[in-house]
């Protein structure tokens, strides 16, 4: 686990981040959402080292995290690069050389990565003759090449197509799953709803939520209802601790003060007629985020 | 923490270095314009030494038609090749159809010399030379000497330490800066030292830019035997030596500067103007050679500035105006100056090489 206390960081006399906590899990996918010039291209340069913080300390499963340690992480930057004119199986085999695999070794890593990533028939192309996806594709198969147990990018998703971006989060799962503690940034929210298991939330250089997707969108969730009857629902603006929002016949969305009276609801509703869909309401990651920010 | 790392040492940094410099090395061996480059200075090299023989044989041999009296005394002159023949009427025949390029025949009773020359239209300077007697000449500054031979000697270091500064040097600054512009310098600093890229730079390009030189050298030595200039050969191999230990350090500390300079600037377009002052440190001792290679005062200090010592000593060592602790003193100041040069380097390569946008200015670069 990846475990971020109290950084900040000042450029000149503007504070870039002010007192960043939160950690990231092995295994899981933490999206890390933010405005323009929250701070996650930072706090992310600073997990790399390539910044350095003005306070605060990293740890790693419980260790101050050092340069040897960084050098097994991957990182996708969010201002792409990779040599425009190497051929895109020779920078893989590069960068995981120089992550201290063998020639045979990453020869075999680069291969398999770019199989998975369907950028195989194009190996020996030059990184400038892709198409910008591809540019894309090869800048995260960049990223895993060494096989890290920490990955780190930055806007993985932009500027990918969502076929693209259906490749990819797979990669990226499977990592996941292998054991990894993966941090992403993102500007599309929805992708990040679906891809998550964690979720930070900065804005200001300081953190507004951290947590679990699922624990975050109950704790910013009104409690609220949507019912679909094949009966009319009239009856609903009459009940005690209901307030309805929306009503058309069959069809209500309503806030209950208590869990009870949602239950009571829906017992009246089965009563009434056939209940065909009741469902809390959950906060989208969209809402969370306007919320909290 | 979890099985995907453990146990693989992360490389030392000996090993980071040479992937570096080994990826320096290859990039540049496939690009055409730098094999294109070594090619025309291989043959630059190549044509001067024939030349140098074409010319050598073509004032070495003077054929000369003379009477028996004459010959034995003649045939001892280095350079001229003797005919003998009976009388005037048959070496007169013998110039005026250019077997020979010209007669030396005993001069009539009377005359002022004891010899007289007959040729067609210009007399052979060398055999009139050897021929007159020539006054007692005491020199007072026997350094002061020029000779057409030491001028090419001079140009020869001159130009190969200019070319090659001027070829590598801009290389590894465009080869920093490519990796700025296209922010792969985000990956490659997360995965080895920022030191360990710098100093793969330095040497990959250094050692590419060595085995140019020692081409050149070999090429120079083996030409210059081949054509029979022995003479020249013996005259200029000690200098060579020293010019090959002297320009290795001397582009140590140009690739140094450079690289330092290129992390300076986040844009290829802006990388011309940001060198110029290292440009000028090749530039100088280039016109510098050029201009006083025969003036010993500019030449003994020159041997001695550190960016001028790669072509001022080995030029003095080939005049033969310097001490043998000579080179050894400036070799140091050279060491020395080249060690300082690459804190510089990499003290501006790290303070510059996340900074992007406009140029990084001098003071910001050294002090951070």
């Amino acid at each position: 686990m990846l475990q971020l206390d109290n950084i900040s960081k000042t450029f000149g006399t503007r504070p870039a981040l002010d007192g960043v906590s939160f950690s990231v899990r092995d295994g899981r996918m933490t999206g890390f959402v933010g405005g323009n010039g929250a701070g996650k291209t930072t706090t992310m340069r600073i997990l790399l080292g390539v910044l350095e913080s003005d306070a605060g300390n990293i740890q790693l499963d419980g260790k101050p995290l050092d340069a040897e340690q960084r050098r097994h992480f991957g990182y996708m930057p969010e201002e792409r690069g990779l040599y425009p004119k190497m051929k895109v199986r020779e920078q893989l085999v590069y960068l995981a050389r120089l992550h201290g695999y063998t020639q045979a070794a990453a020869g075999r890593n680069a291969d398999s990565l770019l199989e998975e990533l369907g950028l195989g028939e194009r190996r020996d192309s030059t990184l400038e003759s892709l198409s910008l996806g591809n540019q894309q594709r090869a800048q995260i198969a960049a990223s895993l090449v060494h096989d890290p147990a920490v990955l780190v990018l930055d806007e993985p998703f932009s500027g990918l197509d969502p076929l693209a971006v259906d490749t990819v989060v797979e990669v990226l799962k499977q990592r996941a799953a292998g054991g990894a503690a993966v941090l992403f940034s993102s500007h599309q929210l929805e992708i990040v709803e679906r891809l998550c298991d964690d979720l930070v939330i900065i804005a200001e250089g300081s953190i507004r939520a951290a947590g679990e997707r699922e624990a975050l969108r109950a704790q910013h969730s009104a409690p609220r209802y949507t019912i679909v009857t094949s009966g009319d629902l009239g009856w609903l603006r009459d009940e005690p601790g209901i307030s309805v929002l929306e009503f058309d016949g069959g069809h209500a969305t309503f806030d209950a003060a208590e869990a009870s009276a949602s239950q009571r609801v829906l017992r009246r509703a089965v009563a009434e007629g056939d209940v065909t869909s009741f469902a809390p309401q959950r906060a989208s990651l969209a809402q969370i985020f306007r919320e909290v920010i | 923490m979890n099985s995907a790392t453990a146990g693989r040492p992360s490389p030392r940094f000996s090993q980071s270095v040479a992937l570096v410099a080994e990826r320096e090395i290859t990039t540049r061996l496939r690009s055409k314009s730098f094999l294109i480059t070594t090619g025309i200075l291989l043959l630059l090299v190549l044509g001067g030494v024939i030349a140098g023989g074409i010319f050598s044989k073509s004032i070495s041999t003077t054929t000369v038609a003379t009477v028996g009296s004459l010959s034995s005394e003649l045939s001892n002159v280095p350079g001229v090749e003797v005919t003998t023949v009976e009388d005037r009427t048959e070496a007169e025949a013998l110039v005026s159809e250019e077997t020979v390029d010209a007669a030396v025949l005993p001069s009539e009773k009377g005359a002022v010399s004891p010899v007289l020359i007959i040729a067609n239209s210009e007399a052979p300077s060398l055999l009139v030379q050897w021929l007159s007697v020539s006054p007692e000449v005491i020199l007072l500054d026997p350094e002061n000497q020029s000779s057409p031979l030491s001028y090419i000697a001079a140009l020869g270091f001159g130009i190969i330490f200019f070319i090659s500064g001027m070829t590598f040097g801009p290389m590894i600054a465009q080869s920093v800066v490519e990796e700025k512009q296209t922010r792969i310098v985000e990956i490659l600093m997360s995965a080895v030292p920022v030191s360990a890229l710098m100093a793969g730079k330095v040497i990959g390009n250094s050692l590419l830019a060595f085995a140019q030189i020692i081409a050149i050298a070999a090429l120079a030595v083996v030409g210059l035997s081949v054509t029979g200039q022995a003479e020249v050969l013996s005259l200029l191999g000690a200098p060579l030596l020293w010019f090959v230990g002297f320009f290795i350090i001397g582009f140590v500390l140009l690739a140094a500067l450079f690289a330092g300079v290129g992390a300076m600037v986040s844009r290829q377009e802006d990388l011309g103007s940001a060198m110029t002052p290292v440009t000028m440190l090749i530039m100088l001792p280039y016109f510098a050679i050029i201009f006083f290679n025969d003036n010993a005062t500019v030449l003994t200090v020159m041997s001695y500035i550190p960016f001028s010592a790669p072509v001022g000593m080995p030029m003095r060592l080939f005049l033969g105006t310097a001490e043998w602790w000579e080179p050894l003193i400036s070799l140091v100041l050279l060491l020395v100056t080249t060690g300082l040069a690459v804190l510089l380097g990499a003290r501006i390569y790290n303070n510059s090489l996340l900074k992007v946008g406009s140029r990084v200015s001098w003071s910001e670069a050294i002090k951070g």
